[in-house]
């Protein structure tokens, strides 16, 4: 039942994904599915009617009544601290959506897909790297993305897996520390950056980009500096620098 | 019933009602100005207000102080998401300042002591929603927040309370003062974030 | 009513949710276009400053506010400034 729109969802998982992150898989009774590249709004309702919503985007798509946030802890935040370290499985909250239908990826397009996120900004990603790769369709897909260090990176392993056996065009771009063994440099995305991890705009690439505000107006700029149409750009911006 | 969340509400930071949404509280008393502070003397300061027509009626700072003053307890919110609440003036009524005026406008706009101007429906003003205020927390308004006097509309975002105000010129159309000129609302009700163009 | 998350712009993605109250649906794919600049842009693709109470929503181009969305005792409100039209792509 929705009361004005909030379902009722229950923690059936949590996982830690990164030092500061966390994957929280939730039980929504009713779940009508969701595409890859929604969000939901999270309610949290304290015993004396303090409330407070945060939106997440959600990195699991399709039907079924799970699905999947990854939250990463924001210092200082007032609801990111208590889903990344107190919520456990079994603790109730209420979830609205799905939302969103313009950052969103569905199978049966011919163009190409680049995907760039920034930090948690994969989450949305993830969901369209895991419909893509479920569809058959990954060999089409090339995603950046940029990272703090190795240890930030959410969903690394399975993306290594999804590089491998997939076919997903996958660059990774340290900005502070990178892996040992690296071979490449570290630092922001830039156009050369760009140049080198993504489809040519003559490919006429759908690109999505996610991630801190700053790093998607960057991006963005870069991308349109490069050649590709903005009508062609998706971005989706998740605030702070 | 809202489904409730165990354990949460620790970390919350203090929630107001009274404040109105993206605003957060704050006890400093912040100065912003769009130019340097005018210096204005007493004997020279005059409040005027002049009609659509050309005819002005205007007050010496003696004159003024003879008008009838009262006491105002409000809060104030401004467009920079700062909010005081509990605040608390003293100055002369708007109503007791237009009474003094015949016109039909609709509209006023504020003129300052150094160039500031900011407009406000006519019938804001009026019913105890603004005065020219001249003490802030019991002393003499401090000529960076806007002393000798400043206009005091505490219903809208506290730009559109003109510091070093001067007067007002009554209008019949609505039209866009310094900052409104600049990308804020000509209107500016806090309540439903009216801050931008 | 936090103003720490509203001093950060994000963009029309991130009122899906007070627009859903007021809509009951999903609008930030539709195409908004601007009566001040006439340009036309996804709802998700504008600038916004939002908080557990309002968004407010700017046209990317020319800044003006196309509407702002609340949610003011349990109501949904959306009052609109200088959106146009929206079109359904």
């Amino acid at each position: 039942m929705t009361v004005g729109g909030w379902q009722p969802a229950r923690v059936v998982d949590a996982v830690a994904a990164t030092p500061s992150a966390r994957l929280l898989k939730l039980q929504v009774p009713g779940w009508p599915g969701n595409d890859a590249g929604q969000h939901v709004d999270i309610r949290l309702t304290a015993e004396d009617g303090y409330q407070a919503v945060r939106s997440y985007s959600i990195g699991s798509y399709g039907p079924g009544d799970t699905i999947e946030l990854a939250v990463d802890e924001i210092p200082e935040g007032e609801v990111s601290p208590y889903l990344v370290r107190d919520v456990l499985p079994g603790d109730e909250l209420e979830v609205k959506g799905p939302l969103g239908g313009y950052f969103v990826w569905r199978p049966g397009g011919v163009e190409p897909v680049q995907l760039i996120a920034g930090g948690s900004g994969i989450v949305p990603l993830m969901a369209m790297v895991r419909a893509a790769r479920d569809a058959g369709a990954a060999a089409s897909f090339r995603l950046l993305y940029s990272v703090r260090t190795a240890e930030d990176a959410i969903y690394r392993d399975e993306l290594g897996r999804v590089a491998t056996d997939g076919g997903v065009g996958l660059t990774w771009r340290y900005t502070r520390a990178a892996p040992t063994g690296w071979q490449g440099r570290l630092g922001r995305v830039d156009g050369d950056v760009l140049r080198g991890a993504t489809w040519d705009p003559d490919r006429q690439p759908i690109v999505y980009v996610c991630g801190p505000t700053g790093f998607v107006e960057h991006v963005a700029d870069a991308l349109v500096q490069l050649g590709h149409p903005s009508a062609r750009i998706r971005t989706e911006r998740f605030g702070g620098a | 019933m809202a489904v409730v969340s165990r354990g949460f509400g620790a970390r919350r930071r203090e929630s107001d009602p009274r404040l109105p949404p993206g605003q957060y509280l704050t006890e400093d008393f912040p100065v912003l100005s769009a130019g340097p502070t005018p210096r204005i003397d007493l004997d020279q300061w005059r409040f005027g207000i002049r009609t659509g027509g050309g005819a002005e009626v205007s007050w010496t700072w003696d004159e003024f102080q003879a008008l009838p003053i009262e006491d105002v307890d409000t809060d104030i919110h401004c467009v920079t998401r700062w909010s005081k609440l509990g605040t608390s003036w003293r100055g002369v009524s708007l109503d007791t300042l237009l009474e003094s005026v015949e016109s039909d406008a609709s509209y006023a706009m504020a003129h300052s002591y150094g160039g500031y101007t900011t407009n406000i429906p006519l019938d804001e003003l009026r019913d105890g929603q603004a005065w020219v205020a001249f003490e802030f927390e019991g002393e003499p308004l401090d000529p960076e927040h806007g002393g000798p006097a400043r206009l005091l509309v505490p219903h809208l975002y506290f730009w559109k309370s003109a510091k070093w105000v001067r007067g007002l010129t009554l209008m019949d159309d609505d039209e866009p003062g310094f900052w409104e000129q600049n990308g804020y609302n000509m209107h500016g009700d806090p309540w439903t974030e009216e801050r931008y163009w | 009513m936090r103003a720490e998350i509203a001093t950060s712009t994000v963009d029309g993605n991130a009122a899906a949710g007070l627009l859903w109250d007021v809509f009951e649906t999903d609008v930030t794919a539709l195409i908004a276009v601007c009566g001040g600049c006439h340009q036309a842009a996804a709802v998700a693709a504008a600038v916004v400053e939002i908080d557990e109470a309002a968004a407010i929503v700017r046209c990317r181009t020319c800044t003006h506010t196309l509407f702002t969305v609340l949610r003011q005792d349990g109501r949904a409100r959306l009052v609109i400034g200088s959106l146009h039209e929206i079109v359904r792509p």
